[in-house]
């Protein structure tokens, strides 16, 4: 993901952004390698949430005092700093969700409800998160579905063959992970897409992971549906993004009923409101949404391919480092990554690894990664797997690297 | 040795350590002396519920006290460690002392910071299996 543009960043600089950063656990200054998970939050955000709630607080859209009116021109400011952020054509392809898992549920509940039915079928992959394969599964159920799933081999790469073979006129939609949580694998979903458009198939990309990474432009990727969480952004949790292209959005109906997402309700009938507003019922995350903006300003600010250009030096820095670890397998070796690494260390239970990791203040995850698939793929029963975001350094990969050396002399 | 005894005497063993690395080194050399168990007990019957890693527990009557043996999958030594220490404590006793049991030394002794709380919910899972076994023994 290097690019020829970047900029070196100020690592020590944008530390000091992340207040929660600086501690120690264990008696011991923390490691936070557990960015795939959740992204610590920058100044810039926290500083948001307490404005909002200190001046600003109030329900939005149909307020008719001063509060009411910043909070709602805030909230929609975020819609607009989503749609440049993704690059698509209207704010009102973006309906704001409570995350990624939130926005497939949706797509499920409501595409998925109208348009699949007997023997129609669903496109995934083997590397997806559960809450890519769940909402799926449930719609087979409901409405007698059939759900497919794209083989990959084993350095954790999509088989694209086997993609195109499983494509027919029967595929009504291809659901994939833009990046694998688990392996760090950037999957070539432009070519996915086309693929998928070629046979009629409506595409949603699980953007959970690849936001940080990647630029992401939707209407060059002409996908149909775009998903992400802001938490794995440096935003708040309990907010993410739906997008979808208006014309599809605009067939689809609600899924939750109540405010906001009315023109007119009687007794006898309820008429709708337009998108985005028909998919947003009840009071939204207004905080957490308008919070949103700052954690994007923040990243602009950096520049992506800045942040692409420190976390592949992390990737690299780390495979190399880990791999001198005698008995360590890096778990997924695609050729293109996020910085990401999955590892397991022969005769030692991962859990075991990650508790003594955590008694250093290394933070990472260890597990199945909700990925209970993938892993009987690989046969292995979880990993530990260590994720680089902008403010980590060479040097706390030193530190996870004799904090495993240290869990193999534990436990030898 | 009564129960109590015997979680005085872990936690007596416990406070030479002041380092949680330390604590969790000998708790994964206890799990090395932990005996195996016979392989024909390990049986999904046995399987502890919660854990991350497989733990098979087998309980039995034994003159009028209740036996415990366990065992976990040879990789999960912490958790080894973990099943050794409960079958100690709790392993021989009289079955309405192990169903009443308190049993402090688990929070006395930090363990509830050497473990994750998933790894605590399997524990948890295991402490209420042999009580629950005990107790359907007590006279």
């Amino acid at each position: 993901m290097q690019t020829a543009t970047h900029v070196p960043l100020d690592i020590a600089q944008i530390r000091a952004d992340f207040p929660v950063l600086d501690q120690l656990v264990n008696g011991r200054p923390l490691v936070y390698f557990d960015n795939a998970a959740t992204t610590q939050k920058p100044r810039a955000v926290l500083d948001a949430l307490t404005r909002y709630y200190e001046h600003d607080n109030a329900n939005i859209h149909r307020g008719i005092h001063a509060l009411a009116e910043r909070a709602t021109s805030a909230f929609e400011a975020s819609r607009k700093a989503i749609q440049s952020f993704l690059g698509a054509c209207e704010a009102e392809e973006i309906i704001f969700t409570y995350g990624t898992t939130d926005a497939i549920n949706l797509v499920a509940k409501t595409y998925g409800r109208t348009y699949l039915g007997p023997g129609d079928e669903i496109l995934i992959s083997t590397m997806e998160h559960h809450s890519n394969i769940v909402p799926w599964q449930m719609l087979c159920e409901e409405r007698g579905c059939v759900l497919k799933v794209i083989p990959i081999n084993d350095e954790g790469e999509l088989l694209l063959d086997e993609y195109e073979k499983l494509l027919t006129e029967r595929t009504k939609i291809v659901s994939v992970v833009h990046v694998s949580n688990a392996l760090g694998t950037i999957n070539p979903v432009k070519y996915l897409i086309d693929k998928a458009h070629a046979v009629g198939a409506v595409v949603l990309i699980d953007g959970a992971q690849a936001t940080t990474h990647i630029e992401i432009d939707v209407q060059a990727l002409d996908c149909d549906f775009y998903v992400f969480s802001a938490h794995k952004l440096f935003g708040p949790t309990g907010m993410g993004v739906l997008y979808g292209k208006r014309a599809l959005l605009e067939t689809m109906p609600p899924w939750r009923g109540g405010g906001e997402m009315i023109k007119e309700v009687t007794f006898e009938r309820t008429t709708y409101n337009d998108i985005p507003y028909k998919f947003e019922a009840g009071t939204p995350n207004i905080a957490d949404v308008i919070a949103v903006r700052n954690a994007l300003e923040y990243v602009n600010t950096l520049g992506k391919d800045n942040i692409a250009a420190h976390e592949h030096e992390l990737l690299a820095y780390a495979t190399d480092a880990l791999q001198s670890i005698d008995g360590l397998r890096v778990i997924g070796q695609a050729k293109e990554k996020v910085s990401v690494i999955s590892f397991v260390l022969d005769g030692i239970h991962h859990e075991d690894t990650g508790v003594i990791l955590d008694q250093q203040g290394i933070a990472v995850r260890t597990g199945h990664h909700c990925c209970q698939p993938l892993m009987r793929r690989l046969g292995i029963a979880g990993t530990t797997r260590a994720s680089f975001s902008v403010y980590n350094t060479t040097d706390e990969i030193d530190r996870l690297v004799k904090g495993l050396q240290r869990v193999k002399t534990m436990m030898a | 040795m009564t129960i109590n005894e015997k979680q005085d005497e872990i936690i007596e063993e416990f406070d030479l350590f002041d380092d949680q690395l330390d604590k969790t080194q000998y708790i994964i050399d206890l799990g090395k002396k932990l005996p195996p168990l016979p392989e024909h007990l390990h049986v999904d019957a046995n399987l502890i519920p919660g854990c991350q890693s497989k733990v098979w527990l087998n309980s039995e009557l034994k003159a009028d006290a209740v036996h415990f043996e366990a065992d976990a999958e040879p990789t999960a030594q912490i958790s080894r460690g973990l099943v050794s220490l409960l079958i100690r404590v709790l392993s021989d006793q009289k079955p309405d002392e192990v169903a009443n049991a308190n049993l402090y030394f688990i929070d006395r002794i930090g363990l509830s910071n050497l473990v994750t709380s998933r790894r605590a919910g399997g524990m948890a899972s295991m402490i209420q299996r042999m009580k629950s076994f005990a107790k359907e023994n007590a006279l």
